[in-house]
């Protein structure tokens, strides 16, 4: 585990914002933080940054009790971001590189790297104000992965990138996870954690109510509902009942009977109709969501 | 440790590369030389002789009575109507007709000229004729003129200082009193402009929103610090280009008045007149700088002053950078600081009472507590102040400081991540219990 979250407890003065959460965050995965605004993610993303301490429970980073040397193998890209305007861009990254400990010549090297990687090299002695916003956006990142720290916290990474610089952020990502490092990925957009996440975690209302594997979580809110296209005039029967019709697509959902039973409804089917296509209703994360969030309320 | 080290050296290093940083730092040797140097350069200028015509209807005036080094009279006799139509075109700047009675009335001097007559010059002319008529009545009245001689003396006092230990020093009230105004008011200035400028930089942080990175690698404390550090570095860097700068342009001025005309006649006068040579010597402004140096322990003086400006900037400047941790932008932040730059702007107009009195109770305890005691110390120590009472001043403000930057250092790390909220003066202070 990279991070194991302990029993933590955050309050403020007018509310809790943390009530006992405990996560685990396995190595080399990418974890999708997820939860409605104000549901305590950002708060949790605060105490591993240590920007803030919990008042109880506690964090373990890598095994070790979480402390100040940690930060800097933890790199943070936060929801709310932005850079000096003034400053030219290579000034600003080497900063920022040196603040999280690395030395100005290994600041130096990587920082050239990356810009030539992203052919950017005519961005260096550029203000920030200078830059378009997309331009921004790389920099940050560049900021926040150059000290090739070992989780990564990306705060609604996506939030105003351009399709392109979407896709350049989601290769580097799923490189970055190639060369083992750990990614911490909080987000409200379900089709961004469908894609990447190999693990999630749903807060609301301060407390974890969701956690594991993607796929395991997609299994255990299956209905055991299939969507079936067929021909022919579709009836009731013992095996299955019809949730929904969609006769100009000769299409229905049904659901079965007994679970796991699908040669029964099978059988069932073809003996009313011509059958076309058999195939398992998965639920998205997103009617996940709702109905997790919905359930919590 | 590191870390604070390239906060101060960012905070630094953009603030010296600005162009407005070095404007300043040239615009006020600048200014300080010009003050004293323009009026010598126009002294140097305007060495061109004016010619004086005088109609001198009472006989009492030979040209040997009419010496002045900066003006040419010539007596004429003619018709004043004849003559106030034709002195200008001959090139003469005034003309001066004195009445047949000029002994009894002497205020019936009238001076025509075509502009206006410059005072030095008015004063010029009616110099020589006073000194001529006062000679004559004298000389009626029985008096010698050498018993007027002896009887124009000048009263002049030289203060001494005298320590416990009986030490005398020459001392000067007024250069004392010149020393403890510009220090004053130096810092009181530099409390306010390096205070606001600690101020707006953590607002930029915070409406930039570069600020959660940043404290996701530093501590908030760091920030703060390594802030308020890197721009008093600025400060102390522009104090030092002050001092370097005034000092070489006033050798540069010196070097020009010295090779100067003006120069080289206050010499010859110096020669021909020993007596008065001394007294120009004393009345001079560099005799009493010289003076001021001679009897102030300058040591003391700059060394009180750098640390009077480090701890009472150390202590504004905390407050200041609470006060933008909590705002958003700088607008916003405008009805804060004023409670800041009130105990400020008190000290100040208190100064102006130690000023005149050093030594009033008023004057004391304005010196010793900390959020005044920066201004009003080191306007009290030109005169001279107990070595108890400097010790004891020194050690409060240290205190003050430390007092100060820990309550700023926890509304800091408080308000720089909150945003969208009124913030007010009670919920600032609920922030001082807030734990971790």
């Amino acid at each position: 585990m990279i991070l194991s979250i302990q029993n933590v407890v955050k309050r403020y003065a007018d509310h809790t914002a943390l009530a006992g959460v405990s996560l685990e965050i396995p190595k080399g995965q990418i974890f999708g933080l997820l939860g409605p605004n104000g549901a305590g993610k950002t708060s949790l993303i605060r105490i591993i940054n240590q920007i803030t301490a919990p008042d109880e429970g506690q964090v373990l980073f890598d095994g070790e009790l979480l402390q100040p040397k940690h930060v800097e193998q933890i790199g943070y890209l936060p929801e709310e971001r932005g850079l000096y305007k003034k400053m030219k861009v290579g000034d600003q990254l080497m900063y920022l590189a040196q603040l999280k400990g690395l030395t100005k010549v290994e600041a130096l090297t990587r920082l050239k790297d990356w810009f030539i990687r992203l052919d950017i090299k005519d961005w260096w002695n550029k203000p920030v104000d200078d830059l378009s916003k997309g331009m921004q956006q790389k920099t940050q990142f560049i900021a926040t992965v150059v000290h090739e720290p070992k989780l990564l916290i990306l705060d609604e990474p996506f939030s105003g990138f351009d399709p392109i610089n979407a896709n350049m952020l989601k290769d580097e990502i799923l490189g970055l996870k190639e060369r083992g490092t750990t990614i911490l990925f909080s987000t409200h957009r379900m089709e961004s954690v469908e894609e990447l996440c190999d693990s999630i975690a749903l807060i609301n209302h301060s407390q974890v109510v969701l956690t594991g594997e993607k796929d395991e979580v997609r299994n255990r809110f299956k209905k055991h509902a299939y969507e079936v296209r067929y021909s022919g005039d579709l009836g009731e029967s013992k095996a299955y009942e019809i949730i929904s019709k969609a006769p100009e697509n000769n299409s229905a959902i049904i659901k079965l009977a007994q679970p796991d039973q699908t040669n029964q409804a099978i059988a069932s089917l073809i003996k009313q109709v011509d059958l076309f296509e058999f195939k398992e209703v998965i639920p998205s994360f997103n009617d996940i969501f709702i109905q997790v969030v919905g359930e919590t309320k | 440790m590191n870390k604070i080290l390239l906060v101060i050296q960012r905070e630094y290093l953009t603030r010296i590369q600005k162009k407005s940083f070095w404007i300043a730092s040239l615009l006020g040797p600048i200014l300080i030389t010009a003050i004293y140097a323009v009026p010598i350069w126009l002294a140097t200028q305007d060495k061109e002789v004016k010619r004086i015509e005088i109609l001198d209807e009472s006989g009492l005036f030979q040209m040997s009575d009419l010496v002045d080094k900066e003006v040419e009279f010539k007596l004429v006799n003619k018709p004043v109507s004849d003559l106030k139509g034709s002195f200008s075109k001959e090139g003469y700047t005034a003309l001066v007709h004195l009445p047949k009675d000029l002994l009894t009335h002497s205020e019936d001097i009238k001076i025509y000229s075509e502009k206006n007559l410059s005072l030095p010059l008015k004063s010029s002319i009616e110099r020589v004729i006073e000194k001529k008529v006062r000679a004559i009545l004298m000389k009626d009245a029985g008096i010698a003129s050498e018993v007027y001689e002896k009887t124009q003396i000048v009263v002049g006092s030289e203060t001494i200082t005298v320590s416990e230990k009986g030490d005398e020093t020459s001392s000067s009230s007024g250069g004392a009193m010149i020393l403890a105004g510009v220090m004053g008011m130096l810092l009181y200035l530099t409390l306010l402009l390096y205070g606001s400028q600690v101020m707006n930089g953590v607002i930029e942080e915070k409406s930039s929103r570069i600020i959660e990175v940043i404290i996701s690698s530093i501590k908030p404390y760091q920030l703060m610090l390594g802030k308020i550090l890197g721009v008093g570095m600025v400060g102390l860097t522009q104090f030092l280009l002050w001092i370097v700068l005034t000092i070489g342009l006033s050798q540069a001025a010196s070097t020009f008045y010295a090779a100067s005309p003006v120069k080289q006649k206050v010499e010859q006068i110096k020669k021909v007149d020993p007596e008065v040579a001394k007294k120009m010597d004393d009345a001079s402004p560099m005799a009493e700088v010289t003076k001021v140096i001679e009897s102030t322990n300058i040591p003391l003086v700059v060394g009180g002053f750098l640390f009077y400006f480090l701890f009472g900037y150390l202590l504004y400047s905390s407050l200041f950078a609470a006060i933008g941790s909590a705002v958003e932008s700088t607008a916003e932040a405008q009805q804060f600081t004023f409670i800041v730059m009130l105990p400020i702007i008190l000290a100040f107009i208190m100064a102006q009472f130690t000023m005149q009195d050093p030594d009033s109770t008023m004057a004391f305890w304005a010196s010793m507590i900390p959020f005044t005691s920066p201004i009003n110390m080191m306007v009290r120590l030109p005169y001279g102040v107990p070595m108890w009472e400097l010790a004891t001043s020194m050690t409060l403000l240290v205190v003050g400081f430390l007092g100060c930057s820990w309550i700023s250092a926890r509304i800091y790390r408080v308000g720089i991540l909150m945003y969208g909220k009124k913030i007010t003066v009670k919920e600032m202070a609920k922030w001082l219990f807030y734990k971790g």
